[in-house]
């Protein structure tokens, strides 16, 4: 019943989010878009923050690996975007790999303190080798170019168009995540998170499923990345700054950090509310502060965890 | 060639002072209640503010400014720790952490709203505005001041930790929180006090920091206390006395890093961070005796 209902709403977002890419304002649709993009970063990054227990202040790294992967690929070698994105991604995972294999050694304080580290050591390097990354300015100015496929072409330079490119790998990020989710591996990674020493008298190498759960956070953290360089045109360092690896860190609090869809609805709200309190103030982090505070002292289910709890009072 | 070194050595000892004082707050607040408080470099970036304005508006002179300002944020501490974090203490640790961070977003902005978002001059200090030479250049003689107040306050930490009644019973619940409750420290009380006390070696550091820095910005307390994260980490999460010598270091490691191999600038930083922590997690300079 209940499986039913959810193949409903996700049927429906989907049928939702074709009708935005195809009448909506533009404005509208890049809000679109950052949604979608956020919310892949951060159901990503969930599979190490909510579902395996690890708090990674690092994610940001992967992040930005996606994004210069995409922009040097563009610049260097072929402006193809999907080439551009797979080596993004790739990039983004080889690092997560190469991090995480140091830092799913601790856990708790230590691993956030270890990923912060590395984290900012790939920002350091991002902002001091000016001669490949810019330095400071970043690198600016990626153009969208058509996917070609041989016989013929995709255009995807206006954003009505590369809107259904961000969808088409949005729905297949969930789709992924939710497979994940919900397959042994998956099921095994929560079991760490409730009881890392049980899961390992039965046998599992912990250390290696966190080191996967690690890569394929990072890798969907350099899809992100990858997606938002060619939405905006230009990145910065700061994509790799410790502070942004908060982001989904919030955007998964506020949804609800043991819930699947958690992740997608805090970025809804994120992107949303960011707009409207922008409207009135400049000072949007205080209530973004303020917002935190109130589900970290109050409502740790998060959003979606809160709704389910007030449902489940009617349907039983 | 020898003079560049001396200075390049003045330099960093004296931006590690203030790196100290704010790693020493940390790293007695996490001794004791084992958060990790992100929002340390905004009491050091609120107690700079406040220095500011009572400097700058109320005519205040300098001294009574760097007892005051503090002051003004141990009240802050105070309410954070009795209000907010305490709700948290039994959560995961990465609800304490966000709390802090949620409220280092919170001050930041509060400072942008109240002081402007962009930087302000800070007035110079009379009696030790000057500067002397030394080894045949010019030395503020502000900097060689807080170069001997930060050892003082370490020594001072030092007194009151290993002299005083205060001292055992803070050193007591660091070593083992249950048992200083079984034989009647009230601990809800003690952790107050400590968190309050940690806000104002930070926020000294701070109100020193006004004459030094030249320029305040709300990016400050990010700054200094990612630094202050790296020496605590580097000395052992909870020791003074490795917060001294690693504030030490890594204020000479980011002068001479910034003199001589500028590309890798940040980067050494934290590269020794993340070795400490893979290969030494209890720190360098902690010894046998955690």
């Amino acid at each position: 019943m209940k499986r039913r209902w959810n193949y409903i709403a996700a049927v429906v977002l989907v049928l939702g989010l074709i009708g935005i890419g195809c009448f909506a304002s533009r404005f509208l649709l890049y809000l679109t878009m950052r949604v979608m993009i956020l919310s892949i970063f951060a159901m990503g990054y969930n599979i190490i923050f909510g579902r395996t227990g690890l708090l990674s202040f690092g994610h940001a790294a992967f992040y930005a690996a996606g994004a210069y992967g995409v922009a040097l690929c563009t610049v260097h070698l072929n402006p193809h975007p999907l080439l551009a994105i797979a080596i993004g991604v790739v990039s983004a995972a080889i690092l997560a790999l190469i991090i995480g294999f140091f830092c799913v050694r601790h856990t708790e304080i230590y691993f956030a303190m270890l990923t912060l580290a590395f984290g900012m050591m790939v920002f350091s390097l991002l902002w001091n080798l000016r001669d490949i990354t810019g330095g400071d300015d970043g690198i600016s100015g990626i153009m969208r170019s058509a996917l070609s496929f041989g016989f013929f072409r995709i255009p995807i330079a206006k954003d009505s168009q590369y809107f259904f490119m961000v969808l088409v790998l949005f729905v297949l990020s969930f789709v992924v995540i939710q497979r994940i989710y919900e397959s042994p591996f998956g099921l095994v990674l929560a079991g760490i998170r409730e009881n890392s020493v049980r899961s390992q008298f039965s046998g599992l190498s912990v250390k290696r499923y966190r080191l996967a759960a690690f890569v394929i956070s990072g890798l969907f953290a350099g899809l992100a990345g990858s997606l938002s360089i060619l939405l905006e045109s230009n990145v910065t360092p700061f994509a790799a700054h410790w502070s942004h690896s908060a982001d989904p860190v919030l955007v998964s609090l506020m949804g609800g950090i043991q819930t699947f869809s958690g992740p997608f609805v805090g970025s809804v709200i994120f992107v949303v509310l960011r707009e409207v309190i922008e409207r009135f103030t400049h000072n949007w982090m205080l209530w973004f502060g303020l917002i935190l505070l109130a589900i970290i002292l109050g409502f740790r289910g998060g959003i979606v965890g809160a709704t389910q709890q007030y449902l489940s009072r009617f349907v039983k | 060639m020898f003079e560049s070194l001396v200075h390049v050595c003045l330099a960093g000892l004296s931006a590690g002072m203030f790196i100290w004082l704010v790693a020493s707050g940390l790293t007695l607040i996490f001794g004791v209640l084992r958060v990790l408080n992100f929002a340390h470099g905004s009491f050091y970036m609120l107690g700079a503010y406040l220095c500011y304005t009572l400097l700058r508006y109320m005519g205040v002179n300098f001294v009574l400014g760097v007892i005051v300002g503090p002051l003004g944020v141990c009240v802050v501490g105070f309410f954070i720790e009795r209000y907010l974090l305490r709700q948290v203490y039994d959560l995961e640790i990465a609800y304490q952490l966000l709390l802090t961070f949620a409220i280092v977003l919170i001050f930041d902005e509060l400072v942008k709203l109240i002081w402007g978002a962009g930087s302000i001059g800070s007035p110079t200090v009379p009696g030790l505005s000057g500067s002397v030479q030394i080894a045949g250049r010019n030395f503020p003689i502000y900097n060689l001041f807080i170069m001997g107040i930060g050892p003082l306050v370490a020594l001072g930490l030092w007194a009151i930790l290993e002299k005083t009644w205060w001292g055992r019973i803070i050193r007591a619940s660091t070593s083992d929180r249950e048992m200083a409750e079984a034989i009647g420290v009230r601990v809800p009380k003690l952790f107050t006090a400590v968190f309050i006390f940690g806000a104002w070696l930070s926020a000294l550091g701070g109100a020193l920091a006004v004459p030094y820095v030249g320029l305040l910005t709300t990016g400050m307390g990010e700054t200094i206390i990612i630094n202050a994260f790296v020496v605590v980490v580097i000395g052992g999460l909870g020791s003074l006395k490795g917060a001294f010598f690693g504030a030490l270091f890594i204020g000479l490691l980011n002068s001479f890093g910034t003199r001589f191999i500028p590309t890798l600038d940040m980067f050494l930083t934290f590269i020794l961070m993340g070795a400490v922590l893979l290969w030494r997690p209890q720190g360098f300079f902690a010894g046998a005796d955690r």
